[in-house]
């Protein structure tokens, strides 16, 4: 895109031409836009489409994805906010033209950093996910063809020819016969993941893919593609920076969401170590609140535990001091030596508040870290209760915090998502201490309470595989004090 | 065959290098019709040296830089590794970062040592022609799959000189590959999963994909000979124990049958029963399948296999511990390999003294230049048919080679 001095001149094209240039209500952003256009409607398109990418991850939360419910309320936001999502209606230019610049504009906020990147590249999967499941069959070939993708679907012929093959080659099939599946020929190494796990007919270097499958291979080149594109754009970036027309607009987007690191040091010292048992049981996130019970009953946590936790209590205020003192005392009713705590455990501890090696300043892990990294096995007790416990064991959990039984169960529609431990204890703190009014009343009336989605967490697991988690919890009550940005 | 011993090897090589190597043939595989520049000069070759000295990084000019060297050297082992952005031999002199593995041949090494737990003839090392089935089986189950599932035309196999055989894909698009996709590739060929531990190492699903289908009907052509008659896996209790562990009611048949073959007929009755009943807990339909596969299915090491630097043995090379050269098996004649007529160094360097003595008393004023010699002395030993093998899978690779460039310049519409 030119942000150069040229004088502004909207680009006006006469109507064949205009539907020309975007054939379709869906693509893969191959080719950045060339016109130009005001700076207000650059704000404008970003803002629209950070609106519409939050929309998604909301629903995605709320709704398990592709069902009637998520597809209706996400077309109407894609309605709203004017941006394409149909073909064959009337006058999508606009649209289409509207999708395809605020999706660049919004790589120059999002390619920032590795956390940004994943959650636009989230979005936009699930975006054009829901574009294509809505696509009509006859325009799938149109669609993968103008993208430039090497897919054909077979003759009947050759399908008849191959019928069996394909239909006990492919798990996403069922039944014995093909009927009016459109099957699609790849180059077998464009299908890695449907081949490798064997799930996919292969014959003579060509997978032979039913059309469910291949909406998966599309979405990963697209991932592939976008990613390498974020990491492209990022080395760009300093010279759109330094556009001081853009800068603040481009800083204020990529700050709304996926939030802050919680490495900040504004909070240092105001806690004290005798504090910590009860903020354990009023602020902390059931993960903290896990690994701290289990501190003080066993008087050791695990590697990974140790980091979580330690790393959260550095984020809400702990000093280094305060961390050496406090696991020291409890690790010595352990039965520890003083000694060989000092030697085995305070340099890692000195080394997360990066008085160490390289220094690094490390910051407390956010959910989704948590929840892909590291699960916990036999004797651990890091993780996420909502992600790695049983339902059932989670249901119980919940009961001993005193939740009430109608909070340990839907997911409320607040269209809000949480993603770090340490914005769990700002925001409880800022409750208790009476920050702002209270507008409901919550079921507990001193400590605000998570409410999980027992449902959902069974459905995490398949989630989990395409890199779909958002942390599903809400607070209730406490949707109003999440400014939205506008 | 003479026994080999292995002290005389440095006199043998030197002589093996110098006379019978075939230079002209190998070079002609790596340099690829020479259509990529510097293709050869950038591949990494390893030379083993006479104790256990092992270097890296060497490459080569071109074929007679190539012998040069190796007459120099006498390696006692030469691995092939990958074709490099820069001259192995200089990779010191290139910033750090830039030296990198581009292309290699996609390769499989399948090692006898891997069904230790389901051969009852021989361990470790050792081979016998019992178990060598499981060697001609891998190789028509993996060959199959490498030629009519992937379309790959260029696959050279090659006997490993002791105890397994290696397998070359090399045709131009798959030399490319990455690494992910090669990885890709082994899994789909592999079915037999777990070490010591775990008893049941095939699991099937209900739907059976063609590849396994297909594999299950080449090992149902060898199974009664190799699994019942050979290796004879239910012989007796030490032996039908482990099958026992994977269907237990059947102890009592077991025991009141004569032999292993009556004992496999009780057992695939019992099995096609839980074929008609699935919805049962304790089986799935294709027991009878699981059991032939986890006795007779190819094992496949994904490292080597995987890893685009990774280094194999070359063909041609000699196996220092049993002096047997590494040569091409003819896959019109898989079922007839036998490892053991394999030639030894000695054996042909013994034959070549032979013939070059009656050549001697026979002629008498010829000045033939050495290399005149050489294209004939290979010929002249028992190495011969395994160079027409291999000059036959060259023939194949030209031939291709041919038709990709006949079609770039037609579409170039150059004349």
């Amino acid at each position: 895109m030119e942000f150069s001095g040229r004088k502004w001149r909207k680009l006006r094209l006469a109507g064949d031409q205009r539907n020309a240039s975007y054939p379709h209500c869906l693509q893969f952003y191959l080719q950045p836009p060339s016109e130009n256009i005001s700076l207000i409607e650059f704000e404008n398109l970003a803002i629209d489409r950070v609106k519409l990418l939050k929309s998604v991850e909301n629903l995605g939360v709320s709704y398990v994805k592709g069902t009637e419910q998520y597809q209706s309320k996400l077309e109407s936001e894609l309605r709203k906010l004017k941006f394409s999502y149909r073909e064959n209606l009337e006058d999508e230019y606009e649209p289409r033209r509207r999708d395809h610049i605020s999706h660049f504009i919004l790589r120059l906020a999002y390619c920032q950093s590795e956390e940004l990147r994943r959650w636009f590249i989230q979005q936009e999967m699930d975006l054009l996910r829901f574009r294509f499941s809505i696509l009509p069959k006859d325009k799938i070939q149109d669609f993968l063809k103008d993208s430039q993708l090497q897919f054909e679907a077979i003759s009947d012929e050759e399908k008849t020819l191959r019928e069996q093959e394909i239909v006990a080659s492919s798990p996403s099939l069922s039944g014995l016969k093909l009927g009016f599946e459109s099957i699609y020929k790849i180059p077998f190494a464009d299908a890695l993941d449907l081949f490798r796990g064997r799930k996919v007919y292969l014959e003579d270097g060509f997978a032979y893919v039913p059309l469910k499958d291949i909406v998966a291979i599309i979405l990963n080149e697209f991932r592939a593609k976008l990613s390498k594109a974020l990491a492209l754009t990022a080395r760009s970036l300093p010279a759109v920076q330094s556009d001081e027309r853009l800068q603040p607009l481009l800083n204020h987007l990529s700050h709304s969401y996926t939030g802050q690191d919680y490495s900040t040091q504004g909070n240092v010292g105001k806690i004290s170590l005798d504090q910590i048992d009860l903020l354990s049981t009023k602020s902390f996130p059931p993960c903290m609140r896990q690994l701290h019970k289990a501190l003080r009953e066993n008087h050791h946590l695990r590697h990974g535990g140790r980091m979580q936790y330690g790393l959260f209590l550095k984020g809400i205020g702990l000093t280094l001091e305060q961390a050496l003192q406090f696991w020291k005392q409890e690790f010595i009713k352990g039965k520890m030596d003083p000694d060989k705590f000092d030697k085995g455990y305070s340099y890692n501890i000195r080394h997360s508040f990066g008085k160490e090696g390289k220094r690094t300043d490390y910051t407390p892990f956010s959910c989704l870290k948590i929840i892909l990294s590291n699960p916990p096995s036999q004797g651990d007790y890091h993780g996420c209760p909502f992600r790695h416990s049983d339902p059932e064991l989670l249901k119980q959990k919940l009961q001993s915090y005193k939740i009430s039984p109608g909070g340990i169960s839907q997911v409320d529609d607040c269209g809000f998502s949480l993603n770090h431990p340490n914005q769990f204890f700002c925001e409880s703190q800022r409750i208790l201490n009476g920050g702002k009014d209270i507008k409901k009343e919550p079921i507990q009336p001193e400590t605000p309470q998570p409410k999980p989605s027992v449902q959902k967490t069974k459905d995490a697991s398949s989630a989990l595989a395409s890199l779909n988690s958002s942390l599903e919890m809400d607070m209730e009550g406490l949707e109003d004090y999440f400014s939205e940005d506008s | 065959m003479e026994t080999f011993d292995p002290t005389e090897l440095p006199e043998l090589l030197k002589l093996y290098y110098r006379r019978l190597f075939p230079y002209s043939q190998y070079y002609r595989w790596l340099n690829y019709g020479g259509v990529i520049k510097n293709y050869f000069q950038h591949r990494e070759f390893s030379f083993t040296l006479k104790d256990d000295i092992y270097i890296r990084y060497q490459s080569f000019n071109n074929q007679s830089d190539l012998e040069k060297e190796m007459q120099k050297m006498n390696p006692y082992k030469i691995d092939i590794g990958a074709v490099y952005s820069h001259r192995p031999n200089q990779h010191n002199t290139v910033k750090l970062g830039a030296f990198q593995a581009q292309e290699k041949e996609l390769v499989f090494d399948i090692d006898m040592t891997d069904y230790d737990d389901v051969r009852r003839c021989c361990s470790s090392a050792d081979i016998c022609p019992k178990c060598w089935t499981l060697m001609t089986m891998a190789i028509r189950i993996i060959d199959r799959a490498l030629k009519e599932d992937f379309g790959f035309k260029h696959r050279l196999w090659v006997y490993s000189g002791r105890r397994g055989v290696h397998c070359w894909v090399c045709d131009e698009s798959v030399r490319k590959l990455s690494s992910a996709v090669r990885s890709g590739i082994v899994e789909y060929l592999s079915l037999v999963k777990g070490g010591q531990d775990v008893k049941k190492k095939v699991h099937l699903s209900e739907k059976i994909h063609p590849f396994i289908r297909k594999s299950i009907n080449i090992i149902k052509k060898y199974f009664e000979e190799y699994a019942l008659v050979n290796q004879d896996i239910l012989e007796n209790k030490e032996s039908w124990d482990k099958i026992l562990a994977l269907v237990p009611e059947i102890q009592q048949s077991f025991q009141k049958s004569h032999n292993s073959l009556q004992r496999w007929e009780h057992l695939k009755k019992v099995a096609s029963r839980y074929q008609n009943n699935i919805k049962n807990d304790k089986y799935g339909p294709w027991l009878e399948w699981e059991i032939m596969l986890q006795y007779c299915f190819p094992r496949l090491d994904i490292n080597v296999s995987k890893g685009i630097n990774h280094l194999l043995k070359s063909p041609f090379s000699v196996h220092p511990k049993t002096g047997r050269i590494s040569v091409p098996i003819d896959l019109q004649k898989v079922d007839q390999f036998d490892p053991f007529t394999v030639p030894t160094i000695s054996f042909i360097c013994r034959e070549l003294d032979a013939i070059s003595t009656n050549e001697e008393e026979k002629e008498e004023n010829e000045a033939e230049s050495d290399v005149k010699h050489r294209t004939r002395d290979y010929k002249k030993t028992s190495l011969a048919p395994y160079v027409k093998v291999f000059e036959h899978f060259l023939e194949n690779l030209d031939k291709s080679r041919k038709g990709e460039l006949l079609k770039k310049s037609d579409l170039q519409k150059d004349f």
